[in-house]
């Protein structure tokens, strides 16, 4: 299940709960990723929406595959506004071997910024503005472009 | 009817349209100008699920969401 919060992540409450959860399961590796939150092109903060029914089927599959390789993976994500220096994004994968959990981390960060459904906005002098650049289109966008 | 909801950064309201499949949905947006330009970025979800296919038939209380370019993290 993805963790989701209203501002920014508690990240030393989390990695400490999902730390709890995995230390006694036999996993031999426990590796987190942590998206902050930069001081770039005069931004305020960033504030993300989500749209947790597709999130939660795609993350879904992804611990099917996690699974399927002895692995389990968590996830937290903000919602709202996550001003400079605080983080929006968390992700762990438990695996009984490092290799695993090292390869399994890549794919899924990777695919989590090309398909997760999360909208970025960037906030400068609290306007809110979509982060068109950034984005990705989701794969088999354009399906109604006919 | 047939519900469409707009996601993201799309201003649009929800709307109910009467419509029997993707296709028929797919006309119906193209003639709508704050949409049409969205519709080349927009991935595709029936009942919350993305689908890849145009041939998707609709029935009453379906809903449709478009999911525009995303980032996450």
């Amino acid at each position: 299940m993805v963790e989701i919060y209203e501002g920014p992540l508690d990240i030393k409450k989390i990695f400490s709960s999902w730390y709890e959860w995995g230390k006694d399961r036999n996993f031999g590796a426990f590796i987190t990723f942590v998206g902050i939150v930069r001081d770039e092109e005069g931004i305020e903060a960033l504030s993300f929406e989500i749209y947790e029914p597709v999130l939660s089927r795609w993350f879904d599959r992804w611990q099917q595959k996690a699974k399927s390789r002895g692995a389990y993976i968590k996830m937290a994500h903000s919602k709202g506004d996550v001003p400079l220096h605080e983080s929006s994004y968390a992700a762990a994968v438990f695996s009984p071997k490092r290799r695993v959990a090292l390869e399994l981390m890549d794919e899924f960060v990777e695919d989590f910024k090309a398909n997760a459904p999360i909208w970025k906005y960037d906030v400068k002098k609290s306007n809110r503005i979509y982060a068109k650049e950034r984005s990705h289109p989701i794969e088999g966008s354009g399906l109604l472009d006919i | 009817m047939v519900k469409v909801e707009f996601l993201g950064p799309i201003k649009k309201e929800q709307m109910s349209v009467d419509v029997k499949d993707l296709k028929e949905l797919a006309q119906l947006l193209k003639s709508d100008p704050d949409i049409k330009e969205w519709l080349k970025e927009c991935a595709v979800a029936v009942n919350d699920n993305l689908v890849n296919s145009l041939d998707v038939e609709l029935k009453d209380g379906d809903k449709v969401s478009l999911l525009p370019p995303v980032c996450g993290g």
